[in-house]
């Protein structure tokens, strides 16, 4: 893991705004650098964002990660977008990426999933009458969360056993283990649920 | 107490436990035997992961078969790898998550996980990504998912493989000072001190069921 990243405790205001509102937030925020074309406004809210993080009190060591994996993928998508539609138009598409992620991850370092997961089913409450069951729902988020963390550890290391074996260019070497490893995952994390008694009721 | 009666179980054509007869009631009960002499899933089903093909397992009173989530609540389980255990990205808000149903309000149960992170020596970890933790670390939190909801019953499947030296003598002794049952799946016999019985399964059958010494002369017959 890079760009994406963990809860990292704080008490500045962007931590203590409830998890709901900052969800909500980003939302907007997301759907806001979408409809907008002017880059002066992009980059005005990417500024923003920027501002966001020294406010924060992100630590520069994850700082400095965020902005590489970004980085990269912005000098990919400008490129791209350079041959495809000219400069003007791969700036104003490389500057939304770059805020919406940048934004995301600024959530994911500032909020606890719990209280993501405590927002979805506080916000998915009142669709309970429907038959929606927001504390599955809300589950379903953290697991999916958790998902990205331990599948890169396993990708890691069969990575590192494909190495050791001198097969690091082979794509079965990588893809076989991978896929057995991630699958006996899911039926111990399956197993692990239903004995803390989830699904039961 | 735990009882099975005549219990037996197949995965397809392999017959994985036949004629099991045990009715546990001591503090400290080990199940012993080689890879594939059924005693995963005989401790499986002291919990209803897996249910028996036939005969019948009681935990105080109640079959897992059909008060499933009466029975979990009873037994807590660890397994082997802590990796899939831990379900939620934080040690806090893992061992939150199995207070979920406990009418505590969040913050409570965020103080509850604190306490007992503390109690089992991960004081100050609560806000620690989990799976940043050492192996022994996250095997304790695992243990601590499971003690937050004050079990009866402590069932263990092979807790201390991928654990070093240290880490296993600390999880031992974690486990001794226990008030639950702890009924324990283990191939390290040195982790037996202190037990009240050991039951050595081989092929599916209870070989030998005695007092640790006896049974682990038997189950070392066995091996050699």
């Amino acid at each position: 893991m890079t760009a994406g990243g963990w809860y990292e405790p704080g008490s500045s205001p962007v931590h203590r705004v409830p998890a709901g509102w900052k969800f909500a937030a980003l939302l907007a925020l997301a759907a806001a650098v979408f409809a907008l074309r002017s880059p002066v406004w992009l980059g005005g809210i990417c500024a923003a964002v920027v501002l966001a993080y020294g406010v924060a009190r992100v630590s520069l060591r994850r700082c400095a990660g965020v902005a590489r994996s970004l980085g990269v993928l912005a000098a990919f998508v400008f490129a791209v977008q350079w041959w495809l539609l000219g400069a003007d138009r791969a700036l104003v598409v490389c500057l939304r990426v770059v805020t919406a992620l940048a934004a995301a991850n600024l959530f994911t370092i500032t909020t606890r999933i719990d209280d993501v997961v405590a927002a979805v089913e506080g916000g998915l409450g009142p669709l309970r009458r429907f038959g929606v069951r927001p504390d599955r729902i809300g589950l379903i988020v953290g697991l999916t969360l958790q998902a990205v963390a331990a599948l890169s550890a396993i990708a890691a290391e069969v990575r590192e056993a494909a190495r050791a074996r001198g097969a690091q260019r082979s794509v079965t070497a990588f893809a076989v283990p991978f896929l057995v490893r991630t699958l006996r995952h899911a039926d111990e994390l399956g197993e692990a649920l239903a004995a803390r008694g989830e699904g039961d009721r | 107490m735990i009882e099975f009666e005549d219990v037996g179980h197949r995965y397809g054509e392999r017959v994985v436990l036949s004629g099991v007869d045990l009715r546990l009631a001591e503090r400290r009960v080990a199940f012993v035997g080689a890879n594939g002499s059924g005693k995963s899933t005989l401790a499986r089903m002291i919990n209803g992961l897996v249910l028996p093909a036939s005969g019948r397992v009681l935990v105080d009173g109640l079959d897992p078969a059909r008060q499933g989530r009466e029975v979990r609540r009873r037994v807590g389980f660890v397994f082997t790898n802590p990796d899939s255990q831990i379900v939620m990205p934080t040690a806090g808000e893992d061992v939150a998550f199995s207070l979920r149903r406990s009418g505590l309000s969040r913050r409570e149960r965020a103080e509850r996980a604190a306490e007992v992170l503390a109690e089992y020596g991960l004081a100050g970890y609560a806000d620690h990504p989990a799976h940043q933790l050492s192996g022994g670390q996250k095997q304790l939190l695992a243990l601590c998912a499971m003690l937050a909801l004050d079990p009866a019953v402590l069932v263990c499947d092979e807790p201390t493989t991928l654990l070093d030296l240290r880490n296993k003598r600390r999880f031992a002794e974690m486990l001794t000072g226990l008030r639950q049952q702890v009924v324990m799946v283990t191939h390290d016999l040195d982790l037996l001190d202190g037990f009240d019985r050991v039951v050595v399964l081989d092929g599916g059958r209870v070989v030998a069921d005695d007092e640790p010494g006896p049974a682990l002369r038997h189950y070392r017959a066995l091996v050699t």
